[in-house]
């Protein structure tokens, strides 16, 4: 350098100093600015939808009666797929941390996290083309034999494009999130309290129940909540593999839809009133994901004040 | 963690199977015999209903969880029965994970191969109609049309979002770390940061097309549109990878460059920054590899073109993956899909093979040039 801070006079390095800082600060308010504006704008552009004539909207009967079907819809398929992504999850992630060698460890660790890496729209075109019609014989063999219980109602989808598949390609999807994050925290368990566990002749299941888990609880709730915030938003897979229809109990036939694909699916041909619409399922999605999240890091950052885990 | 045997037992002699140390413990040779007689099992019974692979594998799991497990409670007692149960199961549930990863790409690779062609990488759908597929198909002529208009918008939409991300991601980490510490401010940034990284995609591209459709409206669809609505999705990550990168360089880098009289800015554009570079840099490759393969916002803000655009300032383009969920939601020709699904398969192939070059990318950078921290 030709210059340093000696030479140059003191005036320049003051400018300098306060050209940087407030460009940082500024960068730092105008995150903060875009969260603000994504919701501001949404609610203008949803605006109309609001205030129009209920007969006007889909389904003639206003707002509500418009978005509640797919909430419950994108609530079920939420559900579907944390019900089945936590324990898979929770259990590849003690995998890592407890049971597989060590020098294993982070390589398994990084090919979980190749599941996250791959995107969306793949695994909408694998569930619909390939997932889909390998799961319909196990459709017939739910609705034969526990096709009295509602979810499980006939006829069975022949093309296995149902709540139940997209379910399960979400749960794929949101397995690494679950995984990646709880893994973290079973690997800060105190080694203390786990070595004073197996040493009192702990089986190393026990240990893991005894010392292992009720520290992580925190972190596995809240590992799970941002999981949710994934699986409620997530578009491309339930647009593909979702033959979409009107609101049902059944998982295993053709209905029901989510906000997300119910936006991908009918946005590109939206104008007007019924893109106002769309909008505004859109905003009541950010609430809903907004909510899920703050939550899940409010449950982390709380835990991080007394885990004493450093 | 610690690899201590958890039987106290230590190594009994084999030969004297009365040993009072041995007993009341499985021999060596009996959860092998449970696993052999569950797949001899699993495949008789999978036989009753219609043989099949899956349907095999799936008895022989479940015979051998439950066998092993009730032998070893028998023998060892309940304690050790129900260690060996979560043992199995939890070894099974990433056996379980592994199946979806290896399913697709294995899919991906097998459909998307025979689609890899010169005529794939350098030739858009501009002219290509439902008629031109059909005479394709029934004369047995390899396929026409390609993906290079959508691989065109995919660089140049993913190049725009990064170059608006990176410096507001970079100086809000700078902020977050250099200025910040523990003032309200930050952690107001820190905190809605992390609640940035939970916005549905599909919500970022609304917002990118509500904000252009208030600016030049309605239906605003064009590639800077699309950039933006990534930029959302991508500026958390940065800001992340960024913060945690800054936050290693050693203090003492800092306080010696202070001693010497250098500027609090310069300090941290010449000293700080060089120090984390290569850690911030694969942060931003990874942040590329997140949204170059999102769907959903682009859909609602560049639309689809069969045409090549190089200009992101105006009219519709076309991505990867808008290409892949067109192709196969609304295929050229409605009669003859075939060739469709090849073009989305190859195109999905081209779309991980990016995804992956960009994963090892960032793992490389960061492992070749990691940061000195000085020790």
């Amino acid at each position: 350098m030709t210059t340093n801070a000696l030479t140059s006079g003191p005036g320049s390095g003051r400018t300098g100093d306060r050209v940087f800082s407030t460009a940082a600060r500024s960068a730092g308010i105008l995150i903060l600015l875009t969260l603000f504006a994504v919701a501001l704008f949404l609610f203008v552009q949803a605006l109309p939808a609001f205030t129009a004539d209920p007969a006007d909207l889909s389904g003639g009967q206003g707002f509500f009666s418009y978005i509640w079907p797919i909430v419950i819809g994108t609530v079920i398929a939420a559900a579907i797929a944390i019900v089945l992504a936590t324990p898979v999850g929770l259990g590849v992630a003690l995998f890592i941390s407890h049971y597989a060698p060590r020098k294993l460890a982070a390589p398994l660790g990084y090919v979980i996290d190749l599941l996250a890496a791959i995107p969306s729209v793949i695994y909408g075109i694998w569930g619909y083309l390939v997932l889909a019609p390998v799961l319909v014989p196990g459709y017939e063999w739910l609705n034969q034999h526990l096709g009295f219980l509602p979810v499980f109602g006939g006829p069975v989808s022949q093309t296995g494009k149902t709540m139940l598949t997209a379910g399960v390609v979400l749960a794929v999807m949101v397995l690494p999130i679950i995984t990646s994050l709880s893994r973290e925290i079973f690997l800060q368990a105190p080694g203390l309290h786990e070595e004073a566990a197996l040493a009192l002749g702990a089986t190393r299941w026990e240990m893991i129940r005894m010392s292992v888990l009720p520290f992580a609880r925190a972190g596995i709730i809240s590992a799970v909540m941002l999981g949710l915030g994934r699986a409620l938003g997530e578009t491309m897979a339930v647009a593909l593999v979702l033959s979409t229809g009107t609101l049902i109990p059944s998982l295993i036939k053709s209905g029901n839809q989510t906000i997300a694909a119910e936006i991908a699916l009918n946005f590109p041909e939206a104008f007007g009133l019924r893109m106002s619409e769309l909008i505004a399922a859109g905003l009541v999605l950010f609430v809903i994901t907004l909510a899920v999240n703050m939550i899940a890091r409010w449950i982390i950052s709380r835990h991080q004040q007394f885990s004493g885990a450093n | 963690m610690t690899n201590a045997t958890l039987t106290p037992v230590p190594a009994a002699p084999v030969a004297n199977r009365r040993n009072r140390l041995s007993k009341g413990r499985l021999p060596r040779w009996a959860i092998p015999v449970v696993g052999l007689s569950a797949l001899v099992l699993g495949a008789a019974g999978s036989t009753l209903g219609g043989f099949s692979i899956a349907s095999m594998l799936i008895y022989t799991a479940l015979l051998f969880v439950v066998g092993a497990t009730a032998v070893t409670v028998i023998v060892e007692g309940r304690r050790q029965g129900t260690n060996s149960f979560f043992t199995y199961l939890i070894h099974g549930c990433f056996i379980l994970a592994l199946i979806p990863l290896i399913s697709v790409l294995y899919t991906v690779l097998e459909r998307g191969l025979p689609g890899m062609t010169s005529n794939f990488l350098f030739t858009s759908m501009n002219g290509m109609t439902g008629a031109v597929d059909n005479q394709s198909v029934a004369d047995g002529t390899p396929v026409l049309g390609g993906a290079y208009h959508a691989v065109v918008g995919t660089l140049l939409i993913t190049a725009f979002s990064t170059i608006i991300s990176v410096p507001i991601g970079m100086l809000a980490a700078i902020y977050l770390v250099e200025y910040g510490q523990g003032k309200a401010l930050s952690r107001g940034i820190t905190f809605f940061v992390d609640v940035m990284t939970g916005i549905p995609s599909i919500v970022a591209g609304l917002f990118a097309g509500a904000l252009f459709g208030i600016l030049f409206g309605p239906s605003t669809r064009m590639g800077i549109v699309a950039a933006v609505a990534l930029s959302v999705l991508m500026i958390p990550t940065v800001v992340r990878s960024t913060e945690e990168m800054l936050k290693i360089v050693p203090n003492e880098l800092r306080e010696a460059s202070y001693a010497l009289g250098v500027r609090k800015w310069r300090t941290i554009a010449q000293v700080v920054i060089p120090t984390a570079i290569s850690g911030i840099a694969s942060g931003v490759t990874l942040a590329i590899a997140r949204v170059i393969g999102e769907t959903a916002p682009i859909l609602v803000t560049a639309g689809l073109a069969n045409n090549i655009n190089f200009n992101v300032f105006s009219n519709w383009m076309a991505t990867l993956p808008t290409f892949i969920y067109y192709q196969i939601l609304s295929p050229t020709s409605p009669t003859n899909i075939d060739p469709s699904a090849q073009r989305a398969w190859a195109a999905a192939l081209l779309l991980i093979i990016m995804v992956m070059v960009l994963n090892l990318g960032a793992r490389l950078i960061a492992r070749v040039f990691s940061p000195k921290t000085g020790r």
